[in-house]
């Protein structure tokens, strides 16, 4: 069986090149055919916020990129609840497509993979 | 035991370069070894050659540079990351026609599939910094 792979992003989404660069990690290990999860905890539950303008900074939308995933063989994005309860954040405000971890659900959901990256 | 280090500060505005390699060092001196460095994020600035800090102050690229030599250690600093950021090797400064090329060449130029083989290769995979 292939190694799981899951990536923890952990940035908000136009916080330099974090965001996008946890992504190109995310995407290149499932290319790889590695059953890989991403995780958006910390500010990168903002990353899934609805209505996003990144053109007006002149960037590209990370929802946008994040929709696309399934595409690329990673089929569910995690979303670390407690997070997005400190943010005020409620699950209408984000994009469909995305499981929640809620609180207690997080460490056995990382341990469950053979290997952590972590941004 | 067979480690993998991922190094995403940059050394002039993070702690992770410095903390890395004294983590590296330790590594090696207690007899284990160090199947890759990977230099990803703002870390593709460690693989410069063209900082000059003050000469009374710490020189990590330099550091890392001897370091690597040292120990014949495999370093891949990420292409994406580092075009990205303006840290060039010669035959990437022809293809994109820039005026100059400033990677160290204890370094080789690739891509992120190095970093999640480094992952799956290691015993043990250490992040450092973002």
């Amino acid at each position: 069986m292939n190694p799981s792979v899951c990536i923890i992003s952990t940035r908000a989404p136009y916080h330099g090149q974090n965001a996008r660069e946890a992504l190109d990690a995310a995407l290149v290990s499932a290319s790889y055919d590695l059953d890989t999860s991403l995780l958006l905890m910390g500010d990168a539950v903002y990353q899934l916020l609805d209505n996003q303008s990144p053109e007006q900074l002149s960037r590209k939308s990370l929802a946008a990129m994040l929709k696309a995933l399934p595409m690329y063989g990673i089929e569910t994005i995690f979303v670390d609840s407690e997070s997005l309860q400190e943010r005020g954040i409620t699950e209408d405000q984000l994009v469909d497509g995305f499981t929640l971890l809620e609180e207690g659900a997080l460490a056995p959901f990382i341990t469950q993979h053979d290997k952590v990256l972590n941004f | 035991m067979k480690y993998a280090l991922a190094i995403y500060g940059a050394p002039a505005t993070s702690q992770a370069g410095q903390t890395a390699l004294q983590f590296a060092k330790a590594v090696i001196a207690k007899g284990h070894s160090i199947h890759r460095l990977f230099f990803y994020q703002d870390g593709v600035h460690t693989a410069t050659t063209l900082a000059s800090p003050p000469q009374d102050e710490q020189h990590l690229p330099a550091e890392w540079e001897s370091f690597i030599q040292e120990n014949r250690l495999d370093s891949v600093v990420c292409i994406a990351a580092a075009l990205r950021r303006g840290i060039i090797d010669a035959s990437e400064a022809e293809r994109y026609e820039r005026p100059a090329h400033n990677l160290s060449d204890v370094h080789q130029l690739s891509g992120l599939g190095q970093l999640i083989d480094a992952g799956l290769e290691a015993d043990r995979f250490i992040t450092f910094g973002s």
